[in-house]
C-alpha cells in the first residue's frame, strides 16, 4: 500500500518530452494544467476541458489521451509527450511535415491535438487494433487497411471547428505511407474524389 | 502548371507562413504569453433569464484565500456607452456591471479576481447573487403576434405586384423552413490578458479585428487611443464571435483598479453564453413561375429574434436580390423581442440560414416543375442587379454550375426520387447556388524596404485561419516583385494603424488593396532612393480611402455552385454526406492552397449545418441545456467525406487588386445541397434544420401511413 | 481551497479500506467521467484513491471457457483482445462505438458500468434533477428529452444510461465481481443497475464503498455470431440515440438461441428478454423479428420527442437480426 497523501498538494516528478520537472499540484490540477501553467508548455491546448474536443491530446507511455480528464499527480513515473516533443530538433516529424504541406490546419488551435492523436493512430492501427469502420473485427478478418474511413473514426476524438478534416485525412494517410517505407505522394494515392470523371 | 519567369507570388500555392509554428506548438495564443504578476479573472454569469440582481454576497468572498476584487453592478467604475464603433454601436452586455438589470440568462453579474485561476473559479462559484426574478419568454418560433419589421436598412426590398405575379403563376411553391440556435464554436475560447504598462494599456487576445477592439476599449473606459494598444497575433478561429465581448471589458476593469496584469479566460460553456450566437430563423418562401420556369415572383420573408435590449437583424432575406431575376420581388425581415442574448454576426451572417431555405425552394419549385434545378437557375439569371439594376462586376454563377455538374457527373443523374439503393442506404444527390457580398472598406498598411534587402509590411489584420497572413506575403512580394520569403508581414497589433477587420469576407481583399497600394509606392520610392536604403530602411504608407471612394458602384459578389451525394438509412433516420464539390468564381485566388482549405472548410460549415448543430434552450430556466461539445454537436472526422472545392476564372476588370472575399461563400447553399439531395433520396423533403435521425424516421413513418 | 487528497491504491485490500466509511471518497479509474462530473460541480468527493495500478489489468479465459476482463482493463485494451474479438465480437464492436481513441485508453471497464448519464438537466447543476438532488423534480419530461428513455423509467427520472459497453455486456449474461472490506461478491449485471421508480439517485446494487474487480462473461456460443450498431447523431464521438446488440444461432431453420439488448432506451442497458422469447424456436425471418422487437417494445412508454425510438429499436432489431440469419445461410 503506498503511503497515505493526506494533503491537498503533492510534489510530484513529471518526465515530460523526456525531461524531468519536479513541481508541487494542487490535487485537482488536471495534467494540461500543468504542463500548460506550470511547466510553459501550451502546446497541448484547452478547447473544452471536457474531454470533448481532443485539443489536449498528449502521449502518456506512448498512448494518446485527453490531458484535459487526468490528474497530473496521477500520471507521476509515466512519460509524457505533447506536441513540442514530437519533432527531432529542427527536423519536423512525417505527421507534423505532412500536416504543414497539405495544410492539415487553418486556425492552428487543434493542430497540436490533432498531430499527436494522428501518431497514436499509426501505432494503433500497427498494433492491429480495430475501430468502428473496421468492418470485422475478429482476428481471422486480419487487420485493416488504413483506409480513408478508419483514418476518419480514429481521428474522430479531435474537433476541427475551420474544418481541415479533409486534408488532415490526407496528412494521416501520407505519413502512414511514409512510415510503410514508402514515402511520397500518399495524398494523391489515397485521395477520394468527388468527381465523376476521375472516379470511372 | 503555372509557368512563371517572375518570382512564385499570387496564384501559386504556398505553404502558411506560421505553419512550423503551429504543426510543432511553438504559436503561442491569447492566454497563452507568460507574465509576472498575473491576476486571473473569472466572470460570474446570471442564473436567471429576466429581472434584476438584488445583492451579491462579495464580502465572504472577499475573504477567501487569493482573491483580490469582486466587480459587479454595486461597485464598478462606470463606463462610456454611448459610441459608435466601426461596426456601430457597442454590443450591450459591454456596458459590464452598469446596471443590476438582467436582460437573459449567462448575463455577467460579477467579476472576482484572484491571485490564480483555480482559486478564481472558487471563489466565483462561492458566489451568492440574489436576484428579483421575472417571468421570461425564450419562445422563438413563427407566428408570433409581437413580430416587428427593424429599422434597418436592409430590412425590406421591393419591386412589382408580387400578389398580382403569384396569381398569375403557372406554379406556385409556398413552404416554410427554420434553423436553429448555431453557435460559433471556434476551437480557442476566448481569452485576454490586459495590463497598464508605461501609461499605456496593453491588451493580448484573440480578436478580428485589433483595432476594432482598442477603439472600442478606448471609447468604454474614455482613454486617449493612442494609449491603447491591442494585439492578437494568433487567433484559435473566430468566425465572427471574436469581436469586443464582456471578458475584454472586464480583464481591463480588473487590470486598471488593481494596476495589475489580469488574464481571464471563458470556460467552453462560457464561450457559448456571451460571445453570441446565430438567431434561429423561421423563413417563408414563395416563388410563382411560368410553366417555362421564369420567376413571376419570388417573395422571402425571414423572422429571427434579438435581445430586448437591441435589435440584431439576421439578414437571410437578402440573397434572393443578388440570385435571381423576378417580375416582383419581395423581401423582408422580421423580429421579435425575446428574453435571450443579443445574437451576433456568425459565418455568412443571413445568407446562410437564408440560402437554406431559398435554395431548398427553388429545388421544390424543380420538383414542380418537373425541371432540372441547374436549367431551373438558368432560366432566370439576372443581366444587372434583380433590385438595384446596377452592373454585376463580375458574375459567373452559370459557369460555376457547369464546371460542377461536368465534374459532379450531374448529367448521368435520374432525377426520381428513391431511384438509387446501395444495402441499407438510399442515394441521392442535390445542388444549390451559392453568393455572398465581395466588400471592401478602407484600410491603411506600411511596407518597408528594410536595409537587408528584406521587406517588412506592417497591418492591423487578423489571420484567424483564413492564411491572411500568407495571402498579404504573396500580395506583397506581387507588388514588390520580389520572392516571398523576402517578406516579413506583420499583423494582428493596433499600433499598425486603421484596418478593416476579418469579416464580412472583406479582411483579405480589404488588406490586399492597402497592401499591394503601399508596395508600389514603395517602389517609386525605392527608385528614387536608387538602391541606398538608411539603416531604419524606407516606409511608404498609404489609405485606401480614396482608392475605395473611386471604385464604381455596381454589384460585387462571388458566386458558386454547391453539389452534395447523400446516403440515408430511412430506417434508422441516419444521413452520411457521401461527396461534396464546390465550384466558385471568387476573383483572383491570391493562394489556391489557402483558399481551397478555406472554402472546403466554409463547406463542412454547411454540411455541420445541414445534419448536427443545434442549441438547445430550456423553456423553464430560458438557458442554453448542454453548452459543451457533447450537446453542441459540429461535424467530426467521421461525418466529413472527400471534399472538394475549385474555381474558375474570374476575372474583375475594373478592380485594382480583382481579390474577392472567400471566408463565408463556402457555407452559402451547402446545407441546401444536401437537404436537396436527401429529397432525392427519399422522396422526403426537409424543411427543418439540423436533419436529426428522429426527423427522418418521423418523416418516414408519415409517409409510410400516407401511402398506407 | 477544500480539502482533496489523492491516493494510489496497489492493492485491493488496501482500496477498499481506504475507501471505507468515506461517502465524499471515490475511486478513480480512467476519470473520464468522474474528473469531468467533479469539474461540473455534480461531483464534489474529497478524496480519490486511483486503482489503475491494482491488479486488475488481465483479461484471461476461464475455466469453463468464458472470460474474466479485470475492473482497470482499459476500453482500448478490451476491444483490441484477440479473445474478445473473436468470442464476443459485438463486445469489442460496443466498446469501439463508444467515446474516442483518447478516450478508450483512459476509460475503464469498471469505470463504464458506473459512468454516470449525459442527461443535461442532470450535468448541469444549476438545473433541478431528481438523480443528483432528490426531490428537487425532473424538468426532462416536460422539457428537452428527445434522447430520453422510453423503457424503465418512471415520472422521477428519464435519464438513459450512456454505456455501449454495457449494451454488449448485458447481452452476454455478464457478472461483475466486487470487492469491500466484508469480503467480496458478485452480482450479474441484469440486476446490477436498480430500477429508477422514486428513487434515481440510486443507481446501483454495489454494496457502498464497494471496488468492482472484475466482470466475467459466461461461456456462449452464440456470442460469436454477434454485432452492435449504434445510431448517434453524429457518425463517431457521441452518443447513441438507440443501439442494439444482437447474437444469434440458427440450427435447422429455427431460431436455437438469440440475445439482444438495447442501449440508450433505458436507465441501464436493456435486456430484451421478451424479444428473445418470442424468438426462440422460430423461423429467423423479417415478421418474426419484428414481432420479438414488438413484443419487447409493448412496455415502452414515449414523451412528446422520443416516440421515434419505437421505430428506430425495431427497425434495429429486425437489421441486426436480418444480417445475422443472412451470414448463417452463406
Amino acid at each position: 500500500m503506498a503511503p497515505a497523501t493526506p494533503a491537498t498538494a503533492s510534489a510530484i516528478t513529471l518526465t515530460v518530452n523526456g525531461e524531468k520537472h519536479t513541481l508541487t499540484v494542487d490535487h485537482r490540477t488536471t495534467l494540461l494544467d500543468a504542463l500548460r501553467e506550470r511547466l510553459d508548455l501550451t502546446g497541448p491546448k484547452k478547447g473544452c476541458d471536457q474531454g470533448q474536443c481532443g485539443a489536449c491530446t498528449v502521449l502518456v507511455d506512448g498512448r494518446r489521451i485527453v490531458s484535459c480528464l487526468e490528474l497530473a499527480v496521477a500520471t507521476e513515473g509515466r512519460a509524457v509527450t505533447t506536441i513540442e516533443g514530437v519533432a527531432d530538433g529542427d527536423a519536423l516529424h512525417p505527421v507534423q511535415q505532412a500536416f504543414l504541406d497539405l495544410d492539415g490546419f487553418q486556425c492552428g488551435y487543434c493542430t497540436p491535438g490533432q498531430i499527436c492523436s494522428a501518431l497514436a493512430v499509426l501505432d494503433e492501427h500497427a498494433a492491429g487494433w480495430p475501430s468502428a469502420a473496421t468492418p470485422d473485427v475478429r482476428p481471422e478478418a486480419g487487420p485493416p487497411p488504413l483506409t480513408p474511413e478508419e483514418i476518419r473514426e480514429r481521428m474522430s476524438g479531435n474537433l476541427c471547428r475551420c474544418g481541415a478534416y479533409v486534408s488532415i485525412v490526407q496528412a494521416v494517410a501520407r505519413a502512414a505511407e511514409h512510415r510503410a517505407g514508402h514515402p511520397g505522394h500518399g495524398a494523391e494515392a489515397t485521395t477520394e474524389s468527388t468527381t465523376k470523371e476521375s472516379a470511372a | 502548371m503555372t509557368t512563371t519567369a517572375g518570382p512564385r507570388t499570387v496564384g501559386v500555392a504556398h505553404t502558411r507562413v506560421e505553419g512550423r509554428d503551429k504543426v510543432t506548438g511553438a504559436a503561442r495564443y491569447a492566454s497563452e504569453q507568460p507574465f509576472d504578476h498575473l491576476a486571473h479573472g473569472w466572470l460570474v454569469l446570471s442564473a436567471i433569464a429576466r429581472g434584476r440582481v438584488r445583492a451579491v454576497g462579495d464580502a465572504a468572498v472577499r475573504a477567501m484565500p487569493g482573491v483580490l476584487a469582486v466587480f459587479h453592478s454595486g461597485n464598478a467604475p462606470r463606463l462610456m456607452t454611448d459610441y459608435t464603433s466601426i461596426l456601430g454601436p457597442p454590443d450591450p452586455t459591454l456596458a459590464l456591471f452598469q446596471h443590476d438589470r438582467v436582460p437573459h440568462q449567462g448575463w455577467p453579474v460579477a467579476l472576482v479576481v484572484a491571485e490564480t485561476p483555480e482559486q478564481a473559479r472558487e471563489a466565483a462559484e462561492a458566489l451568492v447573487v440574489e436576484y428579483d426574478e421575472e417571468p421570461h419568454d425564450v419562445a422563438f418560433h413563427a407566428g408570433r403576434p409581437d413580430t416587428y419589421i427593424p429599422e434597418d436598412a436592409n430590412a425590406v426590398a421591393s419591386k412589382g405586384d408580387l400578389e398580382a405575379e403569384l396569381a398569375a403563376s403557372a406554379v406556385v411553391v409556398d413552404a416554410s423552413y427554420t434553423t436553429p440556435e448555431e453557435h460559433h464554436s471556434a476551437m480557442e475560447p476566448h481569452a485576454v490578458t490586459a495590463r497598464w504598462d508605461g501609461g499605456r494599456l496593453e491588451v493580448i487576445d484573440t480578436n478580428q479585428g485589433a483595432m476594432w477592439v482598442a477603439g472600442e476599449l478606448a471609447q468604454l473606459f474614455s482613454l486617449d487611443p493612442s494609449s491603447v494598444r491591442v494585439r492578437s497575433e494568433h487567433i484559435g478561429g473566430a468566425f465572427g464571435s471574436k469581436g469586443v465581448r464582456p471578458h475584454q471589458v472586464a480583464a481591463v476593469m480588473a487590470a486598471t483598479e488593481l494596476q495589475r496584469p489580469v488574464r481571464l479566460a471563458l470556460t467552453r460553456r462560457q464561450t457559448f453564453a456571451i460571445t453570441g450566437y446565430r438567431s434561429p430563423t423561421a423563413q417563408r418562401v414563395r416563388l410563382g413561375a411560368d410553366p417555362d420556369g421564369r420567376l413571376r415572383a419570388l417573395e422571402h420573408e425571414a423572422l429571427s429574434l434579438t435581445s430586448t435590449l437591441r435589435p440584431f437583424v439576421e439578414t437571410s432575406a437578402v440573397l434572393g436580390r443578388v440570385l435571381y431575376d423576378a417580375r416582383a420581388h419581395h423581401t423582408a425581415h422580421r423580429l421579435v423581442d425575446l428574453d435571450m442574448p443579443t445574437p451576433t454576426w456568425m459565418r455568412a451572417p443571413g445568407e446562410a440560414p437564408g440560402s437554406f431555405a431559398l435554395e431548398s425552394a427553388l429545388d421544390e419549385l424543380a420538383d414542380r416543375l418537373g425541371m432540372d434545378p441547374i436549367e431551373l437557375r438558368a432560366r432566370n439569371e439576372p443581366t444587372v442587379g434583380p433590385l438595384s439594376g446596377l452592373p454585376f462586376s463580375s458574375r459567373d454563377l452559370l459557369g460555376c454550375f457547369r464546371e460542377g455538374a461536368r465534374r459532379f457527373g450531374w448529367a448521368e443523374r435520374d432525377p426520381r426520387p428513391r431511384s438509387r439503393r446501395e444495402g441499407r442506404w438510399l442515394l441521392g444527390t442535390g445542388t444549390a447556388a451559392a453568393t455572398y457580398p465581395s466588400g471592401a472598406a478602407p484600410s491603411t498598411a506600411s511596407v518597408t524596404a528594410e536595409a537587408d534587402g528584406t521587406f517588412t509590411v506592417r497591418i492591423t489584420a487578423a489571420d484567424v485561419g483564413t492564411g491572411a497572413r500568407t495571402a498579404l506575403t504573396l500580395i506583397a512580394a506581387e507588388a514588390l516583385d520580389v520572392e516571398p520569403d523576402r517578406v516579413t508581414v506583420r499583423i494582428g497589433d493596433s499600433d499598425f494603424g486603421p484596418a478593416w477587420v476579418a469579416g464580412g469576407s472583406m479582411g483579405t481583399r480589404s488588406w490586399s488593396l492597402a497592401v499591394s497600394s503601399a508596395a508600389r509606392e514603395l517602389r517609386g520610392r525605392l527608385a528614387l532612393a536608387d538602391g541606398d536604403i538608411p539603416p531604419e530602411g524606407i516606409t511608404a504608407r498609404t489609405d485606401t480611402a480614396g482608392l475605395l471612394a473611386e471604385l464604381a458602384k455596381k454589384e460585387r459578389h462571388s458566386f458558386g455552385a454547391q453539389f452534395a451525394e447523400v446516403a440515408v438509412d430511412v430506417t434508422t433516420g441516419e444521413i452520411r454526406v457521401r461527396r461534396m464539390l464546390g465550384i466558385f468564381a471568387a476573383g483572383r485566388i491570391v493562394n489556391p492552397l489557402t483558399a481551397r482549405s478555406q472554402l472546403v472548410g466554409g463547406m463542412i460549415w454547411g454540411l455541420s449545418m445541414a445534419l448536427h448543430e443545434e442549441a438547445v434552450r430550456d423553456p423553464a430556466s430560458g438557458g442554453q441545456l448542454g453548452a459543451d461539445f457533447a450537446n453542441y454537436h459540429v461535424a467530426a472526422h467521421a461525418d466529413v467525406p472527400a471534399i472538394e472545392a475549385d474555381f474558375i476564372d474570374d476575372p474583375v476588370p475594373d478592380d485594382p487588386v480583382g481579390v474577392k472575399g472567400i471566408g463565408e461563400i463556402g457555407i452559402v447553399g451547402a446545407a441546401a445541397a444536401i437537404s436537396n439531395a436527401v429529397r432525392h433520396a427519399t422522396g422526403v423533403r426537409h424543411r427543418d434544420l439540423p436533419l436529426r435521425p428522429d426527423r427522418v424516421l418521423r418523416a418516414e413513418e408519415e409517409a409510410a401511413a400516407q401511402h398506407g | 481551497m477544500r480539502e482533496f487528497v489523492y491516493q494510489r491504491a496497489t492493492d485491493i485490500s488496501g482500496a477498499v479500506a481506504l475507501l471505507d466509511g468515506d461517502p465524499q471518497a471515490r475511486f478513480l479509474g480512467g476519470g473520464t467521467n468522474l474528473v469531468d462530473l467533479m469539474k461540473a460541480g455534480v461531483e464534489r468527493p474529497d478524496r480519490l484513491v486511483d486503482v489503475r495500478e491494482l491488479p486488475l489489468g488481465r483479461i484471461e479465459t476461464t475455466q469453463d471457457g468464458g472470460l474474466r476482463i479485470g475492473a482497470t482493463v482499459t476500453n482500448s485494451e478490451l476491444a483490441a483482445h484477440p479473445e474478445v474479438r473473436r468470442r464476443y465480437p459485438a463486445l469489442a464492436q460496443a466498446v469501439l462505438a463508444g467515446a474516442s481513441g483518447q478516450l478508450r485508453n483512459m476509460a475503464t471497464v469498471g469505470g463504464n458500468l458506473l459512468q454516470r448519464t449525459r442527461c443535461a438537466y442532470f450535468t448541469d447543476t444549476s438545473l433541478p434533477c431528481n438523480k443528483r438532488s432528490p426531490g428537487s423534480g425532473c424538468p426532462a419530461v416536460t422539457g428537452e428529452h428527445h434522447n430520453h428513455a422510453i423503457l424503465g423509467a418512471s415520472e422521477h427520472c428519464v435519464a438513459v444510461h450512456p454505456s455501449d459497453m454495457g449494451v454488449a455486456l448485458a447481452a452476454f449474461d455478464a457478472v461483475v465481481s466486487y470487492e469491500t472490506t466484508e469480503g467480496g461478491g458478485e452480482v450479474a449485471l441484469a440486476d446490477f443497475y436498480l430500477p429508477v421508480g422514486d428513487t434515481p439517485h440510486l443507481e446501483t446494487a454495489l454494496p457502498p464503498g464497494a471496488l468492482i474487480t472484475a466482470v466475467t462473461l459466461p461461456p456462449a456460443q452464440v456470442a460469436s455470431h454477434s454485432r452492435y450498431r449504434k445510431v448517434r447523431e453524429r457518425a463517431s464521438y457521441a452518443f447513441a440515440i438507440g443501439s442494439a446488440a444482437a447474437a444469434l444461432d440458427v440450427a435447422d431453420g429455427m431460431v436455437r438461441e438469440v440475445r439482444l439488448a438495447f442501449g440508450a432506451v433505458a436507465s441501464r442497458p436493456w435486456r430484451a428478454r421478451e424479444a428473445e422469447r418470442v424468438l426462440t424456436g422460430r423461423p429467423p425471418e423479417g415478421a418474426a423479428f419484428a414481432e420479438a422487437a414488438d413484443a419487447e417494445l409493448a412496455a415502452a412508454r414515449v414523451l412528446d420527442q422520443n416516440a421515434y425510438k419505437l421505430p428506430l429499436m425495431r427497425n434495429l432489431v429486425v437489421a441486426l437480426l436480418t444480417e445475422l440469419a443472412e451470414e448463417t445461410d452463406r
